[in-house]
């Protein structure tokens, strides 16, 4: 979905610039005000993890292939804001390091991949999320839904933009642009999906938007010798009680 | 905590670096999404007529002094996934400390991208 120099008009690639750095300095704001000393690494190893995921492109119908976007899995992380810095770097990086994605239409790609992908793929996951009353089947469906989504929102906003340019009428651009990623959305969807429930179960704290079930009494503690910690936790737990 | 914290993220790094160097290269080289809607529908040459950034380091994740394909895609995911785990890093702690003058950091990270991909 990198956008090349010379797709969009320079008003287009303007725009969308200023939108996307009016975005992304709001975003350092409130991601300052948020970050304490833990999320800093995880911000690099989010962002390392979603480069390279992204150079891994798998193939889909039709002699075309996608790849991993990476936006609604790292908004679920680390917030949507810091989601949105992550998603600028690698498009930065992506674009003066490796030619891919044009510098001149770096504003519109953030636009389509930080602003929809991550802001707007998030919105859609927490209304999703909120809508089944934090369940954790809930969890993972307003997960899938809104990682393909990302991706489908943000091929149209593509699709807009070439046919506001004058490239490509937007009868044609959006429904191609949108139904090639409807189909590469599907990876996005069970990427995101394995990876963040690989995460889940490994370290649920760093999940910053999962919010575990409250109503069953905590039963992680069930399996034999866990950490000694929780153990002598409950141990106390029952000796108050 | 911080220990198992430390533990997460040299995991999660190795994780990324085992895609960049072993998955990449397999990767498929068919045209993407975009690409792929551009040649069908005509407008394919609008993007290779001209590119307004030529400096690139590894331009197409290639490394342009390796003649084997796929050591070179390797080898460019690697550095990429290194760099850029560093860039964001260093821009998190940044970010962190400074409550305040966030425009004139933002101009300092992007020069410090600029420069750092020019003198690669």
């Amino acid at each position: 979905m990198h956008i090349p120099d010379g797709f969009l008009s320079h008003g287009m690639n303007a725009a969308t610039f200023v939108i996307s750095s009016g975005a992304c300095a709001y975003g350092v704001r409130r991601v300052n005000r948020s970050f304490g000393e833990r999320e800093v690494p995880l911000m690099g190893v989010t962002a390392a993890f979603i480069f390279a995921a992204q150079m891994i492109n798998f193939p889909v119908a039709g002699g075309t292939s996608g790849h991993f976007l990476g936006a609604v899995f790292s908004s679920v992380l680390l917030g949507p804001w810091a989601s949105l810095i992550i998603m600028t770097l690698v498009l930065i990086v992506q674009c003066l390091g490796f030619a891919d994605g044009g510098l001149t239409a770096i504003g519109s790609n953030i636009f389509n991949m930080g602003v929809i992908g991550a802001l707007g793929g998030y919105v859609i996951f927490i209304f999703l999320y909120t809508l089944t009353q934090k369940s954790q089947k809930g969890f993972f469906i307003a997960l899938a839904i809104s990682s393909w989504l990302s991706v489908v929102m943000g091929a149209s906003a593509a699709a807009i933009e070439l046919a506001i340019s004058g490239t490509s009428p937007l009868k044609v651009a959006l429904p191609t642009m949108a139904g090639i990623h409807a189909i590469i959305g599907i990876g996005e969807a069970i990427i995101t999906t394995a990876a963040v429930s690989l995460i889940l179960k490994t370290r649920p704290d760093l999940v910053t938007s999962y919010v575990p079930p409250t109503l069953p009494s905590p039963s992680r503690g069930e399996g034999e010798g866990e950490g000694e910690g929780g153990g002598g936790k409950k141990v106390v737990n029952e000796k108050a009680t | 905590m911080k220990k198992r914290l430390d533990a997460f993220i040299w995991m999660g790094l190795g994780i990324a670096l085992l895609l960049a160097l072993l998955f990449s290269p397999f990767a498929s080289t068919a045209p993407d999404g975009l690409e792929k809607v551009a040649e069908t529908k005509g407008f394919a040459e609008k993007g290779e007529s001209w590119k307004f950034w030529k400096h690139a380091p590894l331009p197409d994740y290639a490394l342009p002094w390796i003649k084997n394909e796929k050591l070179s895609t390797a080898l460019s995911g690697l550095i990429g996934t290194l760099a850029i785990f560093f860039i964001a890093l260093g821009i998190g702690k940044l970010m962190k400390r400074t409550p305040t003058k966030k425009g004139i950091l933002f101009i300092f990270f992007s020069s410090l991208i600029f420069f750092f991909s020019v003198s690669f």
